[in-house]
Parts: structure tokens; sequence; C-alpha cells
């Protein structure tokens, strides 16, 4: 549906974008994550046509998109902002771009209704656009831009502005209008969890460059690199000594984990003999009493951050150069393990991923 | 007994209310304010207050009889030589300030979308004419208009008229080309206030949603103005109705306008109620054409949705 081919964007010699390519399908839930200032939001305004690709070309449902304004494109967008017309009121935004196909008043209407109702602002229409709350606005500018049946919907951080407990119910309606209308949708957030919730697949930018396209699962299991690793959430990074490489894997030591065989990420480079592995909190088990597991370390509690339902440990092993930080839920007790307590920690050797730096 | 503390006890609450507003924030915005409120109280209430009275009174040569009448009212709103001026200097002001705003806008526009990083330079450029006195600036219009003025010379110059014309001052058109010069920048600030307010990403949502350039301008940009378009034709037609230079300067016997009558009444003329009857009656007037000018491009402002 999108492709973005070698697309840079210059201000300068500053590269907001830098030979950016990516292939977005029909009909998937696309998201760029990444920190701010790493380009995404560029990337989505020059779909939208609101900037142009210093270089390199974008096609929108295999058309070509150089010269094409915004005003003329296949693709609607949902605003950071909302951008609601202050004086208009919830009908008349959600009908301002109606109102240039010259459809039937009768149709017009429909369309309008039929719009709030997948917003489920059903019978706000007459509200002017001052009397609304940050979730009706959201809605609202979601209705204006669904109302246009876009190919494409792009979305601008539209959820940073709400609190957690919003932003997580309208995670999951968004999914969920997704699947419904069918339509193309790309994200822009520089939320990690809001990206793994949501997305079919995940870009993850940094520096204007793409470092990683992939399914959310996989980008939070196996990232490339020690960049990507570190955004999407805790990772405890080892150093080890390579001892072989293969073509799709490598063998290195490590001074706390003992001997890994583990998959090769496409970016690895080999600088001599160092690598490094990383680890998820998560997948650090604490064993309790007498339980023993084949994979094992043992160490002592050095912190410990009580999150309600989680606990963050800090551990200190003999061996590693720096402590493990080790997620544990609370129905076990987790959160009662004194801190100086000795600790023994099992891991699943296939956890540990190895990263380019 | 009962009754008598009752009474004690509501005096003791009125006292403290009684205190409590002189500590009140009002009380102490007010106390704050008050010597410009008792000046302008004293600068513009009471002189309207004595105009008003004096409109009701009569003159005999020198004295003044203060009994009651509405007659300067019938002189003032009957002879026609008094109805043609005020209909007149109604016309000339609303035509100016049609005239200065239509042209303030492309220009308020202008500093505002594209001044980048010199918007403050060209708002200082702006009030460079108001360096010099008003009267100054009516001059030099009588030099760039006058029969061998700058506009006459250069028509003859590049041979469009084969002799000065005489056409271009002392008449109406020359008293609204020079209010509406003199006016410019009173017109262009509010207007540039109200485009600065404008957020520029709903003009983006805008295009987004199929609108060309032109057609957001209609849709977005011009209605969320209006504010500052209102005032600035109330800031620009409330006091040209009563300018007194401008047509006594460029505006010839055809350029008369109600003030030269009003000042002609309080001067020559010796008839002080005439002339404030004559006051009164402009301030209504000018008041209820303001208002209803305001009514007119709200509607209209409406319409263009």
């Amino acid at each position: 549906m999108i492709e973005i081919r070698d697309v840079t964007r210059a201000y300068g010699t500053f590269k907001a974008l830098d030979a950016a390519s990516l292939s977005i399908g029909e009909g998937e839930f696309f998201s760029l994550l990444g920190p701010s200032g790493c380009g995404k939001t560029t990337l989505l305004r020059m779909i939208a046509g609101f900037d142009n690709p210093t270089s390199g070309s974008i096609l929108v449902d295999g058309q070509p998109m150089d010269g094409i304004p915004a005003n003329r494109r296949p693709t609607n967008m949902v605003f950071q902002s909302y951008a609601i017309f202050p004086h208009l009121n919830v009908e008349q935004n959600v009908a301002y771009g109606l109102k240039r196909r010259n459809l039937e008043a009768a149709e017009e209407k429909r369309r309008v209704e039929e719009a709030l109702a997948q917003v489920s602002l059903s019978g706000l229409g007459k509200r002017r656009a001052t009397e609304l709350s940050g979730g009706q606005r959201q809605r609202v500018a979601l209705a204006r831009a669904l109302v246009m049946r876009p190919k494409v919907l792009l979305l601008d951080e539209p959820l940073s502005a709400l609190d957690k407990k919003l932003r997580e119910q309208m995670q999951v309606e968004l999914r969920h209008l997704q699947q419904t209308v069918g339509i193309t949708f790309v994200l822009v957030t520089h939320d990690q969890y809001e990206a793994l919730a949501m997305s079919d697949r995940i870009a993850v930018m940094f520096g204007g460059r793409i470092a990683q396209v992939a399914a959310p699962k996989e980008i939070y299991q196996k990232p490339v690199n020690r960049q990507v690793a570190d955004f999407l959430g805790g990772m405890n990074f080892v150093k080890a000594d390579l001892v072989e490489e293969e073509a799709q894997a490598i063998v290195v030591d490590t001074a706390g984990f003992g001997r890994i065989r583990t998959e090769k990420p496409a970016a690895y480079r080999s600088d001599g003999g160092n690598a490094t592995l990383g680890i998820r909190p998560e997948r650090l088990r604490v064993l309790w009493d007498d339980e023993t597991a084949s994979h094992e370390v043992a160490g002592r509690v050095i912190d410990r951050h009580y999150f309600g339902e989680i606990t963050h440990l800090i551990v200190e092993v003999p061996g590693f150069e720096k402590p493990l930080s080790v997620t544990e839920t609370n129905s076990f007790g987790a959160d009662d393990i004194p801190v100086g307590a000795p600790i023994r920690l099992a891991y699943d050797p296939d956890a540990l991923v190895a990263l380019a730096d | 007994m009962t009754a008598v503390a009752e009474r004690i006890a509501e005096i003791g609450t009125l006292r403290s209310r009684h205190k409590s507003w002189m500590r009140s924030e009002s009380a102490q915005g007010l106390a704050l304010i008050s010597p410009t409120l008792i000046f302008a109280m004293v600068m513009l209430v009471v002189p309207i207050l004595v105009v008003i009275a004096h409109s009701f009174w009569t003159q005999n040569y020198l004295t003044i009889d203060r009994t009651f009448t509405l007659e300067q009212y019938r002189i003032a709103l009957t002879e026609p030589i008094y109805r043609d001026l005020l209909l007149r200097s109604l016309w000339i002001s609303l035509v100016v300030s049609a005239a200065t705003v239509i042209l303030a806008y492309p220009i308020a526009y202008f500093i505002s979308f594209h001044g980048g990083r010199h918007k403050s330079l060209w708002l200082f450029l702006i009030t460079i004419p108001f360096w010099t006195s008003y009267l100054l600036r009516v001059m030099s219009w009588k030099v760039v208009l006058g029969f061998n003025g700058v506009l006459n010379s250069a028509l003859l110059g590049m041979g469009i008229i084969s002799e000065p014309s005489p056409a271009f001052l002392y008449n109406t058109t020359a008293v609204v080309i020079t209010l509406a010069h003199a006016w410019a920048a009173f017109a262009i600030l509010p207007i540039f206030v109200s485009l600065e307010k404008v957020d520029r990403t709903l003009i983006e949502a805008a295009t987004d949603l199929g609108d060309n350039p032109l057609r957001s301008f209609l849709r977005v940009t011009l209605p969320l103005s209006i504010p500052g378009v209102v005032s600035a034709i109330l800031i620009v037609m409330i006091p040209t109705v009563g300018d007194f230079i401008t047509p006594k300067m460029v505006g010839g016997k055809d350029g008369v306008m109600i003030a030269t009558a009003i000042q002609a009444q309080f001067g020559k003329g010796a008839n002080w109620p005439l002339g404030a009857a004559l006051s009164v009656a402009t301030m209504i007037v000018v008041s209820a054409m303001a208002g209803a000018t305001v009514l007119l491009l709200r509607g209209m402002a409406r319409l263009a949705r």
C-alpha cells in the first residue's frame, strides 16, 4: 500500500531522514517508533504531503506521490493536537472534507452519523468543539479522517495527550476500529508499549535511520542492536568473548552465563573478540527454597523497587560487571524478598540474544 | 435575652461582612485602578454629560436658555444640510473602513504567514509614518494629489493625460484615500493579532481534508480572523465619522463632513446646543452603524462555513 524508496529529507547538512526504505502492506497496522527527533514524524508528514523528500520517492497504492499536494492524496491524518476546527460543531467538523465531494445532503448526514457511531460519539453532533473533553476531541479527529474513507490513515502520536487509563482504552478501541474498517493505519509514537500493543509491524527509528522492521514480538525478543533493545524496555547487557562465528549463529563465552550459542543478528559485525548479549529482566526467574533449574546463577539482592503488580529486583551476581535487573510478578511474594538476601535466578539460554552495537 | 444576643451576633456578622468586603480582591482591584478610573470619569464621562445636557437647551446670542427642549434634535435630523452631512460622513467612514480593511488584510496576512523571523521588523516599519505629525501626512497627500502634484506630473510624464487634472484633490475620493492611508496601521495590527492566533495545524487539517489553499483560507483562516477584522472596522469607522482635519484639508467643497458643521456651531455659528445635538445624534448613529456592521460580518462568517 505504501512504498518508501530511499527517502532522504535534509535540512541543510542535517538529515532528518536518511535513505529510509519501507514497505507497508494493505490493511496493516504499522507503527513508526522512536525517540523524539528520530525522523518518524518527518516521514509521516511526507506520506501525508506536508513535506517533500529531498531525494527518493513515496508511492501510495502504486501511485508515485511526487508533486501531488496534500489535498489530493488518498491519505488522511489524525493530528497530535487533533486540530479540531474551533468555529464548527462536531458534525460540521466531521463533514468538513465531505463538502467538496458534492454528496446529497441525506447521504452526507448518513456518513457523518456512521463515522460518529464508529468512534462512539453518536448524539454529540451538535456539541461545539470547545465543549469537548480531550478524549472526545481525539474521537472527533478520528471520525473526521475516517469519514473520508482514505486508503491510508496517518496518526501522529494521537494518544500522547490522554491520561494513562484513557490511553490504554483508546489503544484497544483503535486496534478494534482498524480491524473493522480494514484501512491501512500508520501510527507514529514514542511509546513502545503503545506500539507493541497495537501494531502488526513496527519500524524502530533512530537518528533518521530505520533500525529494525518486524512484528512486535520479534522486535521485543530479538532486537537487532543495543539501541533497539534498550528503547523497547529493560535489558540486561552482558559482555561476552567470541569463540566461534558461523553463518547463522555465534558461540560466545560469558563470565556469568558460561558458553552460549545464539542466533546471529543480521546487523552483526565481528569486531575482534567482543560481543554483547542481552536478556530481558522478566526472562530471569527467582528460584524459591530448594527449587533448581538446569541453568541458574546465584547472587544477592542489592535493591528492590515495588510497582504494584510486579517488583524490580537488582541482583548482584559475581562474575557480572553490572548487577542484573530482574522483574518478578508479585504473586509469589517477590515484594517480600529483603534487600541483602541471597538469591538464585533461573534463565533460559535461548532468551539470551546477541546484539549488534 | 436571646433576641438581644441574636441581634448582637447579627451586627457582628454585618461588621465582619463589611470588613471582609474591604479586604476582598474586588475592593483591592477597585482601589488599585481608582486614580485612572477617577481620571477617566472626569475627562470622559463628565464632558459627554455636558454635551448631552447642552443638546436639550437653546442659545440666545451669548446666553444659554436651560429649559428642556427637543428643538435642536428636530433641526439636526430634519434640516437637509445636516442630514446630508451626516449621511455623507457615515458613507465616507464606511467606505474608508472597508477600503482600509481590504488593503490591511493582505499586509497583515503576509506579515503573519510569511514574515518569518522579521515579524517585529515589519510591524515596526508599519509604525514609521506615525513618527511625523498627522497634519504633515495630510499635507503630503495634498502634494501627491494636487494640481501640480506628484500624481499629475507622473501621468503627464507618461503621456496618459495631456494637461494636469484637478480631479484628484478637494473631493470625497481624496478624503477616502487620505483617511485609508492614515488608519492603515490601526487596521493591520488587530488583523495581524487575530491571524497570529490561528493554529497553523488547522490549515494543515483543512488541506488534509481536501481543501486547496484558497478554500482553506475561506473556510478556516478567514472565519477565525473575523474578530480582528471586526475590531479593525470599528477602530477605523468610529473616529473617521467625526474626523475634522482631513475633510478640511483635502475635502474641498464636496468632502465636507459633519464635524465641520459641528465645529461651526461651537465657533462662528455660536449655537452650542445645536452643535451638541449634532454631536449626540452622530454618536448614536455611529454606534448603531458599528453594531450593524459587526452583526453583518458575523452573519457572513457563519454563512461562509
